[in-house]
């Protein structure tokens, strides 16, 4: 019985370590700075967060930032005619548009990185062939410039155009998901399963938190 | 006595040599389908889908064992200079361009028709890659 007891606190420990600690998702793009506030050192965190933008969706309507305030949403590039990654990063992204196609405050925004070819009419039958209704996933059309600038300032994900690369563009699979405070909170590579089923469960976190 | 031993011994030594001659086929199949496989998931996977399950209306699937057969001869084709003329498949009609792979060489091309003509529920044998040559000739 002594011996028993003895063990009771380690038992106690364990059973602490695997209580299920209420999760929340990271923060990727946080800076802390430093300033002093009445002679006090204070800190500050910052957190960088996906700037305005316009962009001309699959129907040809104007969709800037504001049509993801209140949604939490999930960010990609792409474009149609993309031999390698994009199919599988769709397929996979299709999965997780249908498990929460009924909740409007998830959303899905992929850009096209190929604007001379991908004009929002051929955005529109490909997503229509893709089997996406509603505008809850936008496929996002503007130029170059623009695209290219938010994918790498701000997405994080590295698009180039490549003659020689198949299709003729090198780019990212990553999906990125976005919080209703336009911060990133997580980033996914399209192409490999178990990094889409973290997707779908950390969008179940995130949405918890509102 | 002696002569019917032996008479078996021939008959079982003849039906070794024809039972192996089979199974060489076999074996050759086996190597085009593993080899196939490789060459499918590299080049054929992302739109067509593990499983040949195709992608939404974005690509076809390839279980329609009634159209793999009638269009075998323009499986070469399809591969090797893609396909913009759109296809039916299970009775729906399917759009998309799909792109060449002309630096694909005829024995993968051989060896990835075989994979996709005995997987997805599909069993149509061999084709060997002698024939991918004769069947680009005749490309509609």
């Amino acid at each position: 019985m002594k011996n028993l007891l003895k063990y009771l606190p380690i038992l106690f420990i364990f059973g602490i370590g695997c209580k299920d600690e209420p999760k929340r998702l990271p923060f990727l793009q946080m800076e802390t700075t430093q300033k002093t506030v009445d002679g006090k050192v204070v800190e500050d965190t910052i957190f960088r967060t996906i700037p305005t933008f316009k962009f001309l969706n699959q129907d040809s309507v104007e969709v800037t930032d504001k049509d993801f305030n209140n949604s939490i949403y999930v960010a990609d590039f792409f474009f149609t005619t993309c031999p390698t990654i994009c199919p599988t990063m769709h397929r996979n992204l299709f999965k997780v548009y249908q498990k929460f196609e009924h909740n409007p405050t998830v959303k899905f925004a992929s850009h096209t990185i190929d604007v001379k070819y991908d004009k929002p009419s051929v955005m529109k039958a490909y997503a229509k062939k893709l089997g996406i209704k509603g505008n809850n996933w936008q496929f996002l059309w503007g130029t170059r410039d623009q695209i290219y600038a938010i994918a790498e300032r701000n997405y994080l994900v590295a698009v180039t155009e490549d003659n020689k690369a198949p299709g003729g563009f090198v780019h990212q699979g990553y999906l990125i998901l976005v919080d209703k405070q336009k911060r990133i909170r997580g980033a996914y590579d399209g192409t490999v399963d178990a990094d889409v089923q973290k997707l779908m469960t950390d969008i179940d976190i995130l949405l918890k938190e509102y | 006595m002696r002569k019917i031993i032996l008479f078996a011994l021939f008959s079982i030594t003849v039906c070794c040599i024809i039972y192996s001659c089979q199974s060489a086929g076999e074996i050759e199949q086996a190597k085009y389908l593993t080899s196939g496989k490789d060459i499918y998931i590299k080049n054929c996977q992302n739109c067509h889908g593990a499983n040949g399950e195709g992608l939404g209306e974005l690509a076809p699937p390839l279980t329609d064992t009634i159209f793999l057969k009638a269009n075998k001869s323009q499986l070469a084709c399809i591969i090797k200079n893609g396909s913009s003329k759109g296809v039916t498949i299970h009775g729906k009609k399917y759009e998309g361009k799909m792109p060449a792979f002309e630096k694909m060489a005829d024995i993968d091309v051989a060896q990835v028709i075989v994979y996709i003509t005995n997987s997805f529920g599909n069993k149509q044998g061999m084709y060997k890659y002698e024939q991918v040559p004769f069947d680009l000739e005749k490309c509609k």
